[in-house]
């Protein structure tokens, strides 16, 4: 991850790059958690004055999608597949190592910052899985020690 | 220096998961060491997912396939003399001739894997367009006309008549409409969208032009999970392409005709995959479900007339325009016209994605195509059409692939998600999952959903734990008849399904 410190300033010229959009709050979010690795609780007053809707309002947008990230990730990101198809395959021992290995639970951050462990329902790799997300590399045929591999 | 051997690695996300790049370097530096001169070109995947990394050599008598390649073999590939076409453990000679492949009724996987996903002289040079162009030369009534006669509904999971659909928007007054696509592919088990996208994405841009055409909208909105960075990568490229070739903008091809074409990002939300919540995300809200009527044809994005269809039904039009209501209309079953691309995932040997005519029988497409278990073990259940599909039994496998006799079985179709279970699932805990999923995934407008999805888990809880099963089952039972009678979506409305079925087809798992 490549995420840069919060900057307000930096943050309006995001909104502003977006304003021209219809439905712009989404790309607006979306290119505000590249930027910094997740939506700094300063941007809800930018976000709203940028699209004359209430602070309220935009809290609840972002706290609705999974996606969005209220606080700082890891530096990375390790999104592991728990439905269905990567369950047939076997991701419950690949979760219960993730847990071990990184001594974090789902959805949480380490201390020292280096890994965020969540869960994900479906990366589309369901006939490759067990699957996961590190960062923005989709890994397939997981094992602990494949996965292991690509963490080291 | 001697004519190039042209190869061909995937460049989709399935593909790239396990090795595809690294086997591209590595292919091209034992070349460069050996000095043989090769070209290789990134395509789609053939849908032979069990296969990859799979390599594909062209030569005199056509494409042959080596796969799964690992880096380490590919210097032994090289002395097998695989740039010949020459045997190899890992080979599979022709690749059209493998049966998996060969038995298939591709219409609109039919370019998929063979070309460069990103080259419009590709596209062309394989029949691409010529359902657009046919579309520009008749009017909005014609194109809808053609649409209906070709029996095509809606590949997402609904069933709906697409003609039907695109007939109301066309027939609604308003200063503006819109085409919406939904390629928010969140079912566990598929993968179809993700792959045309990445494989032969424009097509879905040709496909979402006919529709704009035939009911007048000049923009159209691409909403694509985020889950799939891969497919958003390939299908912005895509269109900057087709902007760049006059595929889209103003005037295309100086036709006259407009359309304006963007790809808006989920955000890790699986309810907007339900039409009217994917509508209030696009438009930037919360992804919470809208009451129909009014339904989004006449009321829709930004409250205008809109078009929403899945990905495999837009995909579809182009080929139904291209050869005619017809040709596409006499492949499948009953009243189930067309083709289904079907994707084979979970626990089974040959995973992929398998496009054939509707009314082939779930056995066939696990058995004939898939192999049977991954593990080797006995099949014990099969969950068909996503997390809020039907788990079926071994015995009811000859149940026919269409959506009026999956419907009967008391299953669905859904996208066409086959997931592959062995004898080492608790269904019970499956049942459990379906209703944890809907508590963390429901938007939480509707009561049914929100509540009973919570209550769900709690009650499953306590019968996996044997506490009072025969009240706590039927109270879960009683709970299911108020989630599927009383939720306003598919959400909380079809939860029950994977957990009734569980109940009624593995019952020694709950006692």
């Amino acid at each position: 991850m490549t995420a840069i410190d919060w900057s307000a300033e930096r943050a309006r010229a995001i909104i502003e790059s977006h304003r021209s959009l219809r439905g712009a709050l989404l790309p607006m979010l979306h290119a505000l958690q590249e930027e910094f690795g997740y939506v700094d609780q300063a941007a809800v007053p930018l976000l709203a004055a940028a699209l004359n809707l209430s602070q309220a309002e935009i809290h609840g947008v972002i706290s609705f999608y999974h996606e969005f990230r209220q606080s700082r990730s890891g530096r990375h990101v390790v999104k592991v597949c728990v439905a269905e198809a990567c369950q047939a395959r076997g991701s419950d021992t690949l979760v219960e190592h993730l847990k071990r290995k990184l001594g974090l639970d789902l959805g949480q951050t380490g201390s020292d910052g280096a890994f965020t462990l969540e869960a994900v329902y479906c990366l589309g790799n369901c006939a490759l899985g067990p699957s996961a997300l590190v960062d923005d590399r989709l890994l397939g045929r997981l094992s602990p020690a494949r996965l292991d591999g690509a963490l080291a | 220096m001697s004519k190039p051997v042209t190869l061909y690695v995937p460049c989709d996300a399935a593909a790239l998961s396990v090795g595809a790049d690294t086997v591209a370097a590595a292919i091209a530096a034992e070349a460069e060491a050996r000095r043989l001169p090769v070209q290789i070109i990134r395509n789609g995947s053939r849908g032979m997912l069990w296969l990859e990394p799979l390599v594909e050599v062209v030569t005199n008598q056509g494409r042959v396939a080596y796969g799964p390649v690992t880096p380490d073999q590919v210097a032994e590939l090289f002395d097998a003399g695989f740039l010949d076409g020459q045997p190899h453990p890992l080979g599979h000679g022709l690749t059209e001739e493998i049966f998996y492949f060969k038995h298939q009724q591709r219409l609109t996987f039919a370019r998929c894997g063979l070309t460069d996903p990103l080259s419009v002289a590709d596209y062309r040079a394989h029949g691409g367009f010529a359902g657009l162009e046919r579309a520009l030369a008749l009017s909005p009534a014609e194109i809808v006309a053609e649409v209906t006669q070709s029996g095509l509904r809606g590949r997402g999971g609904a069933g709906f008549p697409t003609g039907i659909k695109w007939n109301t928007v066309l027939n609604a007054s308003a200063a503006e409409k819109f085409v919406c696509c939904n390629a928010d592919e969140g079912d566990s088990g598929t993968f179809a969208d993700r792959m045309i996208i990445e494989g032969d994405p424009f097509l879905l841009i040709e496909g979402m032009t006919i529709a704009a055409l035939a009911v007048g909208a000049r923009q159209g909105y691409v909403y694509l999970r985020s889950e799939y960075p891969h497919a958003v990568a390939t299908l912005r490229e895509a269109i900057r392409r087709a902007y760049e070739q006059d595929w889209l903008g103003t005037n295309i091809h100086g036709s006259g005709h407009d359309f304006h074409l963007e790809v808006r990002m989920g955000a890790g939300s699986y309810v907007c995959g339900e039409e009217t919540a994917m509508l209030e995300s696009l438009e930037g809200k919360r992804g919470m479900v809208r009451a129909k009527p009014p339904i989004p044809a006449l009321q829709g994005l930004f409250g205008q007339p809109t078009i929403v269809n899945n990905v495999l039904t837009l995909t579809s039009v182009p080929v139904v325009l291209a050869k005619g209501a017809a040709f596409y209309r006499d492949f499948g079953a009953g009243r189930s016209h067309g083709t289904q691309p079907f994707q084979l995932a979970g626990n089974i040997q040959r995973g992929g994605l398998v496009e054939l005519a509707f009314g082939v029988s779930l056995h066939d497409l696990i058995y004939r195509y898939g192999g049977g278990t991954a593990s080797g073990r006995p099949l014990r259940a099969v969950q068909v059409g996503g997390p809020l599909g039907a788990y079926v039994p071994e015995s009811m496998l000859s149940l026919s692939a269409d959506y009026e006799s999956m419907a009967e079985a008391g299953a669905m179709l859904g996208h066409g998600g086959i997931v592959v279970f062995d004898d080492s699932v608790r269904m019970a805990r499956m049942a459990r999952f379906a209703m944890d999923f809907c508590a963390v995934e429901s938007c939480g407008k509707c009561t049914p959903c929100r509540i009973g999805s919570t209550r769900g888990r709690e009650v499953l809880d306590k019968i996996v734990a044997g506490i009072d099963v025969a009240d706590n089952m039927a109270l879960l039972d009683d709970l299911c008849t108020v989630m599927a009678d009383g939720s306003l979506c598919a959400m909380g409305g079809l939860t029950p399904l994977p957990v009734q079925s569980a109940i009624r087809h593995f019952p020694e798992d709950f006692a």
